[in-house]
């Protein structure tokens, strides 16, 4: 690996601006044709937030029409639309595009590198995605309507979508490509630009896991290719991939996609354990517990979301051995996941705890993930899984790990480095504030619906037996009471960036360690033009 | 090796296994085919033979069932005969289906089949079926139709029962309403 770089050339491109930190001037220049890692990273931050607004209102309709049993509100079909679009928006408009944003910002800056490897291709990999996500949402307005399959595309019944299924393939085609372009520039940076001592178990969590995650995607997302790819011209061009009639068949569609879905919750969650293992040590002031424990758990529970996938199908008709293979290595699972959890707790036992808002949320996610993570070892039991498979104990357990983890590490994430971006400080009364109305609201959401699944009743599906009704017209409650508080999140985000008077320091934070808080608040536009020299003192996981 | 060259050539490698994994996508659904068929997983790795003269005759009895359904593409009628019988290991059988077809108009179906436990598919012989061909009935004509069979005398001891399932289908149906090509 050379150590020998030379920086220059970048500083000289821009040498005629007068700017001092170089910024490209004008609106085009500097966001469309941009290929510096902090604009790229602040495209992707701005675009998920948008596509978590809308993905939330999609949630807004299904619950409004739960709130009742009956149809009051929407068609059947629209209704499955909006389960299906809200899935997709969530997971590939959302999350997925937010967490390449963390990693725009913070990778070149955690280990002390001046940009991503590839900036040419960092701004194709966020500008195909504007373009993915107007294409599948149109499909809405269309006369065929959207996909009402569900997130999972199954056939035949996704095959009966009309003609806008041609769009919908092409923009999970798009979304693959983005992501799959993110993880080649993740994976060429952190392999060639770490600065000189920023050996591999020197690095911070976030980048551990983000590495972790990027080999995930390039491993999985090409598969999901294919396998819309197959459900394409099954759909348009007479083949019979996954169609009984002409020799094809539908559960091996089951198997591709959940080759790829498993290891994709693991793409959603991994960046979001590297974050709660930044914060913890900062607010409790110690180190990570067993950093070398943390990065090998990560890799073994990448390594397993391979094996693991066809729990998700138990009630397909598996033989025996089959049901108890994927039975055990699901939960294998839990002793990494294990590991991290008993970490993250060892970390903050007897330090000098402070409860900022990103501890807040850190902590939060914390408790609620290991929620969402038992719930996840009860569907691991295939004798069990029967009654539970397809009901809302499923739809109870995907949104424990998804939302109060992934979308409170996220929040945390933001809380914790936008002073860092934007120079300067949010509101901590309003930080807490979103957080604690978050956190109560998010489990009169979802913790109902764990009875609600017990009870039998099923997913996707607009009406209900009015023995459901009291436990649907909480959850409802709890739903629309945390949409409406993550307008509070909007509002603090916007009031940081352009209002707040309140400068932040360096550091932010009284025990921030790692490179990226070297730096100033707002980093310079060129950060790192010389890399640093990385000593263990700088960081705080090294040995 | 400049900076430049090395993050380009990290691209092209991880570009590579990106494009492998593409393939592999595909290369499952062969796979999965090959799977099926050594382990029986999917109960569709029958053996088809035009040879009744290896069947080797046993004492053992196995219950079979017979069950039909017919997709809802296709507007026939569509039954096993007999719905259970006993038969001995490795002697040659018949059993029949009836198929009528109430429409107005000349219908042709082809029928797909399986047999569970799937493990069992890896004894089954079948020596001529309706299956095999596309079946073409005319407006109220109703046919039976044979299937000719055997089970391997090595059929493991713990399997006592079988299930022999067609479905019929309309010829060239797909789920997404246009016509399949052949």
């Amino acid at each position: 690996m050379s150590t020998e770089i030379s920086y220059t050339d970048i500083d000289d491109v821009h040498d005629d601006h007068e700017d001092h930190d170089h910024k490209p001037t004008g609106f085009l220049n500097r966001w469309l044709f941009t290929t510096n890692h902090k604009d790229i990273g602040t495209l992707y931050l701005g675009f998920s937030l948008l596509m978590f607004l809308i993905g939330g209102a999609m949630a807004m309709v299904i619950r409004a029409e739960l709130f009742m049993p009956g149809l009051q509100l929407v068609e059947p079909d629209f209704f499955n639309q909006m389960t299906t679009m809200h899935a997709l928006v969530m997971v590939f408009g959302a999350v997925m595009p937010a967490w390449v944003g963390f990693a725009n910002w913070l990778i070149p800056m955690m280990i002390g590198a001046p940009d991503m490897a590839l900036p040419r291709m960092n701004n194709w990999s966020f500008w195909i995605l504007p373009f993915a996500f107007t294409m599948l949402l149109s499909t809405l307005f269309m006369d065929s309507g959207g996909p009402a399959a569900g997130w999972t595309l199954y056939p035949p019944l996704v095959l009966q979508t009309g003609t806008s299924f041609a769009f919908v393939v092409f923009a999970v085609h798009m979304m693959g490509i983005s992501s799959i372009m993110g993880s080649i520039n993740i994976i060429a940076t952190i392999f060639n630009m770490r600065a000189p001592g920023m050996t591999l178990l020197r690095m911070p969590m976030f980048v551990w896991t983000w590495l972790i995650t990027a080999f995930l995607l390039i491993a999985v997302m090409p598969v999901l290719a294919g396998a819309v790819t197959m459900l394409l011209t099954d759909h348009f061009f007479g083949t019979n991939f996954f169609n009984a009639a002409g020799g094809g068949d539908p559960v091996m569609f089951q198997h591709i996609f959940w080759f790829f879905g498993h290891p994709e919750v693991y793409i959603m969650i991994l960046p979001a354990f590297g974050v709660i293992s930044e914060i913890l040590p900062t607010f409790s002031r110690k180190p990570l517990f067993g950093y070398a424990s943390m990065v090998y758990a990560t890799a073994t529970i990448a390594f397993l979301s391979f094996i693991v996938w066809a729990h998700h199908m138990f009630t397909v008709g598996m033989p025996l051995q089959g049901e108890l293979f994927f039975m055990y290595a699901t939960m294998l699972i839990s002793v990494p996941t294990g590991v991290k959890v008993f970490n993250w707790v060892s970390t903050m036992w007897q330090g000098s705890m402070t409860f900022e808002t990103p501890m807040l949320f850190a902590i939060g996610f914390v408790v609620l993930f290991t929620i969402g993570g038992l719930s996840g070892l009860m569907l691991a039991i295939t004798a069990a899984d029967f009654q539970y498979h397809d009901t809302y104990f499923v739809v109870a357990h995907f949104h424990y790990v998804l939302v109060p983890g992934a979308v409170f590490a996220l929040m945390a994430a933001t809380y914790y480095w936008l002073p860092k971006f934007s120079g300067n400080m949010y509101s901590e009364k309003w930080g807490k504030i979103h957080f604690w109305l978050s956190a109560i609201f998010v489990n009169v959401l979802f913790f109902p619906q764990h009875y609600l699944g017990l009870a039998g009743m099923p997913r996707r599906i607009p009406d209900y037996s009015p023995q459901f009704a009291d436990f649907n017209m909480i959850s409802s409650i709890g739903g629309f009471a945390f949409g409406a508080t993550q307008l509070i999140f909007v509002g603090v985000v916007l009031h940081c960036v352009f209002r707040s008077k309140v400068k932040a320091t360096a550091g932010v934070w009284e025990s921030s360690r790692g490179l990226e808080w070297t730096l100033q608040s707002p980093p310079a536009y060129h950060s790192f033009t010389t890399p640093p020299e990385v000593t263990h003192n700088m960081l705080r996981h090294a040995e | 090796m400049d900076q430049k060259q090395q993050n380009r050539k990290t691209a092209r490698r991880l570009v590579l296994v990106a494009v492998a994994m593409f393939g592999f996508g595909f290369a499952l659904w062969p796979l999965y085919d090959v799977l099926c068929e050594v382990t029986g997983l999917g109960g569709r790795a029958i053996q088809v033979s035009d040879n009744n003269e290896l069947a080797i005759a046993s004492d053992r009895i196995v219950n079979i069932r017979f069950d039909a359904s017919v997709n809802s593409s296709l507007p026939w009628v569509f039954e096993a005969k007999e719905k259970l019988n006993q038969y001995n290991l490795g002697v040659p059988s018949k059993a029949l289906y009836l198929a009528t077809n109430p429409d107005s108009n000349t219908i042709t179906g082809q029928a797909t089949y399986n047999v569970t436990p799937p493990e069992a598919s890896l004894y089954f012989v079948k020596t001529e079926c309706f299956c095999f061909t596309e079946q073409t009935l005319q407006a109220g004509e109703s046919r039976e139709m044979p299937v000719y069979f055997y089970v391997k005398p090595e059929l493991p001891e713990h399997i006592k029962d079988i299930t022999l399932s067609y479905t019929f289908y309309r010829q060239g149906y797909s789920p997404s309403g246009n016509p399949a090509h052949h």
